[in-house]
């Protein structure tokens, strides 16, 4: 019976120490380690929240990025397509302008030419005058010396001259 | 293996001597005192015997009397059996004579289980504050759970998603009590076990103190119950013959609550107490039955007395998880929205 009956005292004393327990582990102990704990948890969820965002984010962006490339290469080869067809263009066109200026050039220098043949045989044809005065010139002084030639020779001459004057006028 | 239990035979054989000549001494042993005497409550706290010298701490006595008033005198006073006008009872508690009367003061003394239970608060403060010291000092953020914290915290999160899982969104409100009442109990009950100064003190055992602590969860449950909850004892939706049986039923169901608590823990922890000691008691009844029964009741004692043991630290969890999780679900019932 006596183990069954609650000693007064004891029943005091856990009241009063119990309580006091209660009250100062209540103030500055446990709430403070289980917010702790708490907070420690919710950040534990929110990484692991925010990695599946990021890997989901990731994968996005690996196939962002694939496409890119993939465009990139189109682009690439367009740009190479262009160049090649652009080259072509120009080259044919270089050549074309090639060739007009060859041909001017060409053109020029027949005109130099013939210019420089026609002086060329204004030339000649002077040297030859002069040529033909001096021959004839010589063999006018042949043929005055000889006596019998000369009055025929001269009626020939003045004949020819009158020829050539009746040309002219 | 084999080894040890080889050695711890011999090592009985060798006591047999002894024993036959303390047999006569020991037939006249009162086991009953011896247990009792353990589990109960005393003035001083006995330590040990060194030959005819007593070893014991002595602790103050607090008395209030009608009559003379305060008094507060050292237990070691109290030695030839009376101190004054102060006698003890046949229960061993002390009363006063006044007219040759015995009167039962106002007892406050610090007795055995009064300084146990301060020894096991001060433990659970220190351990209880360095750790929330800790937090306060550390990001948990930044770091995981170093030194004390990382002892106490899972422990403490054990508790704390007890209420939550048991009680309604407002469970932190709640916590702080539940938690303090489960290391309460728990550090009790192994302090209890341990069989040496300053452990061995039946505190968890001792109804008074079960008592208390199930009052607190009585009163934690009944203040903080919603309408509903009184709703439900005093204007149940039943039947109408059954109106007028229903709120009789529901207030005894709410008072046998802390009852059953009180009962639960007391009983469990002191029927272990009794179970240990009464194993260890066997050692000497059996002393006067000659060495062969001596010897191997001896070591059928030392390996229950084991058993017995290793089952009460399984015990003093599951006793302050019981108190918790009943405590949690009580608290949780008078929670209901609606």
């Amino acid at each position: 019976m006596d183990l069954i009956t609650p000693d007064s005292g004891l029943l005091f004393w856990m009241v009063v120490i119990f309580g006091l327990l209660f009250f100062i582990l209540a103030k500055f102990g446990f709430p403070i380690i289980t917010k702790a704990v708490e907070k420690r948890d919710e950040a534990i969820a929110k990484s692991l929240r925010d990695a599946r965002e990021v890997e989901v984010k990731m994968s996005e962006m690996v196939k962002e990025h694939e496409r890119m490339i993939e465009e990139t290469r189109k682009e690439q080869a367009l740009i190479m397509k262009e160049a090649t067809e652009a080259r072509t263009t120009m080259i044919s066109k270089a050549k074309e302008e090639a060739r007009e200026e060859a041909d001017k050039i060409l053109s020029e220098a027949r005109e130099r030419i013939a210019e420089e043949k026609e002086s060329a045989m204004r030339d000649i044809r002077r040297e030859v005058a002069l040529l033909s005065v001096s021959v004839a010139e010589k063999i006018l002084r042949k043929e005055l010396s000889d006596e019998e030639g000369e009055s025929a020779f001269l009626s020939k001459m003045v004949d020819e001259a009158m020829k050539i004057d009746n040309n002219i006028s | 293996m084999k080894k040890l239990l080889l050695l711890i035979i011999l090592s009985l054989v060798g006591l047999f001597p002894a024993a036959a000549s303390s047999g006569a001494a020991g037939e006249d042993l009162d086991i009953s005192g011896v247990i009792f005497g353990h589990i109960g409550d005393s003035y001083e706290w006995h330590i040990t015997d060194i030959g005819e010298r007593s070893i014991a701490v002595h602790l103050p006595v607090i008395l209030y009397s009608r009559t003379s008033g305060w008094h507060v005198f050292s237990s070691k006073k109290m030695e030839e059996g009376r101190y004054g006008d102060f006698v003890f009872n046949e229960k061993g508690k002390i009363v006063e004579l006044v007219g040759g009367e015995p009167v039962r003061p106002f007892d406050i003394s610090i007795t055995k289980n009064v300084l146990s239970l301060m020894f096991s608060c001060v433990l659970l403060l220190v351990i209880f504050l360095l750790t929330a010291r800790w937090y306060r000092k550390h990001d948990t953020l930044e770091e995981p759970p170093g030194g004390i914290a990382s002892l106490t915290e899972p422990l403490i999160m054990m508790v704390h998603n007890i209420a939550r899982e048991n009680i309604g969104e407002d469970y932190r409100r709640f916590s702080p009590y539940l938690c303090t009442a489960f290391f309460f109990i728990l550090f009790n009950n192994f302090l209890g076990i341990i069989p040496f100064f300053p452990g061995g003190a039946n505190l968890t055992g001792n109804i008074a103190v079960t008592l208390v602590l199930a009052l607190f969860t009585f009163f934690t449950v009944n203040i903080f119950g919603t309408k509903h909850y009184y709703k439900e004892i005093f204007a149940p939706e039943v039947p109408g013959f059954l109106k007028p049986i229903m709120p009789v039923i529901e207030v005894f169901s709410a008072l046998m609550k802390p009852v059953s608590l009180t009962i639960r823990l007391f009983a469990n922890m002191m029927a272990g107490h009794i179970m240990i000691l009464s194993m260890v008691c066997v050692i000497f009844v059996v002393a006067a039955m000659g060495p062969v029964i001596f010897g191997s009741m001896t070591l059928v004692s030392l390996l229950l007395g084991l058993f017995l043991d290793i089952l009460e630290c399984l015990v003093a969890f599951i006793q302050a998880y019981v108190f918790t999780i009943l405590s949690a679900v009580y608290i949780g019932l008078a929670r209901v929205k609606e």
